[in-house]
């Protein structure tokens, strides 16, 4: 029996528009009033669909993102019971399926806290007045002589008190309130408190499951051979030998490829090899990574689309005036998450559903309803926990693969890629080049900056089809417009490219702030300045940006006299709504770099919780330095070089810095933590390799050896 | 299909699969142990690692046929005493980030342990265990806590 008593209507939407970039709904869900009870039951209270209180006392907060490492898992719960007052020990997490009564579900541009940082406080916060208002009424006394503590109300005026579970009959009877009040931040109990993770002892004893652990009932286990070249398609294939090996089901083509369904991984993947597969290779087969290089390099010669700027960057060259010129350079790189892509789907009876570590549970449900031709009601998506996305599973085509295949073979099934296949057939970050000119006074002073930022559009490959004129994503993380320079430009360009681009942990922030920090830094050695002083002066006072690079200055012994081959180098950068600033120390010695430590400071608002933030920011780290130390994807004949982790390396134990981590108290709002650490990595590093060396990094990754 | 027995955290499985299956794969479809994850299949990230008659191994690169007598610890026969000082330290310092390298990092590290390695060859083993996340300053705070107390 369920019973929907006076529903409330209140939606909020917001449009959000993430870093410069794409277009975000995050609707708060209506509040609804359910009450429910079936025979023997507990009864039931669930003012929202992200908490329910059971007669039993019981608490259940419903955590509707996705948890890849990054801990929302536990932050976002944080955030419902600090205002509903209920002993954190004592709550169950239930993670949501794919539902668009949650709103938006959509795990990616640093945005779990931000984006629900009110929605989230309100339903806590409302569930609490509506439960204190039963108490009051039971008592008959006025909501202010009652307190909410610990999962109790207790009437101040007598000591008597009721717990949650007590209430939540007579609460559910109530209408949803408005307006409630949330907490002043002085008031807060757990926000700001170092919560362990809900989830790190089902992990670290081999517990957890993970997309790639789920089986269903009659489970097979799938395998898909994809054309090498990129955009490339299958013209016949034999599958004798295939069909012939232990453990081989069956064979079917689907849209990518070809799928072999085996009883056992290990089979499917042996199945795979054994196909022999006639391809059309398509449009792209001679397009190798040179063309694309030039291409980019074409366009620096070009003049781009004006996006913003000041003054005049052409004025004549005056007396005494230095002037300097240089281009930067970034390559593919890609997300390579330990979990390679997995689904497991079950299409059956006009119905499909799926358990899928995906970033984009509601985009893998309606991806998956518009190629089975299925009404979205007839798709049931499951989140699981995933091993890592950093992006890469905010877009689904291996979900889609896993149906599809489910569907043609009629069977449930779990599609595994290999790391192969993560390598070759994954999404990358584009490629870039920047074209910078700057100058100095002769006293040092800045007076020029222009950057026109060469690089493939994600939302072209991702949403349209036409070039868009103006990508403003491909200039986000320009921080160039805080510096008080008189006359700037930056322009933009962008390109067309067949490889599959997508958004990697913190986009164009991976190269954008490497070159304009890293010319920064060439500035003011050309102004015969500090580079700390250099930024400091032409900073606005009082700006959170300065502030952080003050401190970072500060907490990393700027300035100190240091051995010959070791240097330090400072960047700074502003992304998803937080400002950082960073420090690196290196020792280079015969062109081998050591790392030896990142001083970060951060200032991201409130902190949520500062053990989550600090493992977001020494992570950070580590990711970045993959990518400038080591990170390059490269095309040929279409088709991505690099196949696992011996031709595309990562950052290992050994190659680790420390890592110092600060941050700025305040009670600012929330700003982003998942991928700020990530933009000021590059030019730290590469402007504390020119301290040790004399050496300007300006394509990465880094190849002292070249230079 | 050939039939094999083998041990797994002192338990005996009879499996029937094909000759040249990775232990990894009989671990995950055959015996449902998931905690033993997949990440290369070629030895090159470690998140695989189990312990061969107490040596830590990658098991995706071990052939069922290949093991007869040898007794296989996997995470979750560690995991059959939650108290081990490393499960203990691994929270204490919230080591994990997304978890799916960590059964790995722990096998490693709880072989390296027990064998009473030196902390150079505790870096050296660690130093093959992949983690995208970069949870690494982290394994090393608990290395260098672990160590200590030992």
């Amino acid at each position: 029996m369920e019973n929907s008593n006076k529903t409330t209507r209140r939606e909020f939407i917001k449009v959000v528009t993430l870093s410069g970039g794409g277009l975000f709904l995050a609707s708060f869900v209506p509040l609804q009033n359910i009450f429910s009870n079936t025979g023997d039951d507990p009864k039931i209270f669930a003012p929202s669909v992200y908490l329910k209180i059971d007669s039993n006392g019981v608490v259940t907060i419903i955590f509707h993102r996705s948890e890849l490492g990054q801990g929302v898992k536990t932050a976002l719960p944080m955030l419902i019971a600090e205002e509903l007052e209920v002993d954190w020990e004592k709550i169950v997490i239930e993670q949501s399926d794919a539902d668009p009564k949650y709103g938006n579900q959509s795990t990616g541009g640093s945005t779990s806290i931000r984006l629900n940082w009110e929605p989230l406080r309100i339903a806590g916060a409302t569930a609490r007045v509506m439960l204190v208002t039963a108490a009051a009424s039971r008592w008959n006394v006025s909501p202010e002589n009652c307190l909410a503590e610990s999962g109790f109300v207790i009437n101040k005026l007598n000591n008597e008190k009721f717990s949650y579970g007590d209430l939540v009959e007579d609460a559910s009877k109530l209408p949803v309130p408005k307006d409630v009040k949330l907490k002043d931040p002085k008031d807060f109990k757990l926000i700001g408190k170092r919560i362990h993770r809900v989830d790190t002892p089902d992990k670290i004893h081999g517990i957890a499951k993970f997309g790639i652990d789920i089986v269903v009932p009659g489970i097979y286990y799938a395998a898909v051979s994809r054309c090498p070249s990129i955009g490339g398609k299958v013209k016949t294939f034999n599958s004798t030998k295939t069909k012939s090996l232990p453990g081989v089901i069956e064979v079917v083509q689907i849209s990518n490829g070809v799928a072999v369904i085996a009883d056992s991984t290990w089979h499917a993947f042996n199945g795979r090899d054994a196909l022999i597969i006639d391809w059309d290779y398509g449009p792209n087969a001679n397009v190798n990574n040179e063309d694309i290089r030039n291409e980019l390099i074409k366009n620096t010669r070009k003049e781009g689309f004006e996006w913003e700027g000041r003054g005049n960057v052409n004025k004549e060259i005056a007396k005494g005036e230095k002037v300097i010129e240089a281009i930067y350079e970034v390559p593919f790189i890609t997300h390579a998450p330990l979990e390679p892509m997995n689904c497991v789907a079950k299409v059956e009876n006009g119905k499909a559903e799926l358990w899928v570590g995906s970033q984009t549970p509601q985009d893998a449900r309606s991806s998956v309803a518009r190629t089975l031709g299925l009404n979205e009601d007839n798709v049931t998506v499951h989140i699981t926990l995933m091993g890592g996305g950093f992006g890469r599973r905010l877009v689904n085509d291996f979900a889609v693969e896993a149906a599809e295949i489910s569907k043609a073979s009629a069977k449930p099934i779990k599609l595994t890629w290999t790391r192969e296949e993560d390598m070759k057939f994954g999404l990358y970050r584009p490629p870039s080049m920047h074209v910078l000119k700057g100058s100095v006074t002769e006293d040092g002073r800045p007076l020029k900056f222009s950057h026109h930022v060469i690089a493939p559009s994600i939302i072209q490959m991702r949403f349209y089809r036409e070039l868009p004129p103006k990508d403003y994503d491909i200039k986000e993380g320009t921080v160039d417009l805080q510096y008080n320079i008189p006359n700037m430009s930056i322009t933009g360009t962008t390109i067309a490219t067949h490889v599959p681009i997508s958004w990697l942990r913190s986009v164009y922030h991976t190269q954008n702030p490497f070159a304009v920090e890293s010319f920064i830094d060439e500035m003011a050695f050309a102004a015969n300045k500090d580079p700390y002083e250099f930024r400091r002066d032409m900073l606005p006072d009082n700006s959170r940006l300065k502030n952080v690079l003050n401190v970072a200055a500060e907490k990393s012994g700027w300035g100190k006299s240091l051995p010959k081959g070791k240097g330090m180098g400072i960047a700074i950068s502003e992304c998803y709504e937080s400002f950082c600033a960073e420090v690196a120390e290196v020792t280079v010695e015969n062109n081998r770099i050591k790392v030896d430590r990142f001083v970060v400071v951060i200032d991201c608002g409130i902190v949520v919780n500062p053990d989550l933030m600090e493992s977001q920011m020494q992570g950070a780290i580590a990711f970045g330095l993959s990518a400038v130390l080591k990170g390059e994807i490269t095309i040929k004949n279409g088709g991505v070089e690099q196949s696992n982790f011996d031709d595309y390396q990562i950052l290992t134990y050994n190659e680790m810095p420390v890592v110092d981590v600060h941050y700025i108290q305040n009670n600012y709002k929330v700003g982003g933590v998942g991928e700020v650490g990530i933009a000021a990595c590059a030019p730290a590093l590469c402007n504390a390799i020119f301290a040790a060396t004399g050496k300007r990094v300006r394509r990465l990754p880094v190849r002292l050896n070249s230079i | 299909m050939p039939k094999y027995t083998i041990t797994v955290n002192k338990k005996k499985y009879s499996v029937e699969v094909d000759a040249g299956t990775p232990l990894l794969w009989v671990l995950r479809d055959n015996l449902g142990l998931t905690g033993t994850k997949y990440g290369c299949g070629e030895a090159l990230c470690g998140c695989c690692t189990v312990h061969v008659d107490g040596k830590a191994e990658r098991s995706c690169v071990i052939n069922v046929e290949d093991i007869g007598e040898s007794s296989i610890t996997t995470i979750e026969g560690l995991a059959e005493n939650p108290d081990h000082p490393i499960f203990k330290t691994w929270i204490d310092l919230e080591v994990s980030q997304c978890g799916y390298c960590q059964p790995g990092q722990i096998m490693t590290l709880a072989a390296m342990l027990e064998q009473n390695a030196t902390r150079k060859e505790i870096d050296d083993a660690m130093d093959s265990i992949l983690c995208r996340c970069g949870t690494y300053h982290r394994i090393r705070k608990a290395v260098d806590k672990l160590s200590e107390e030992k």
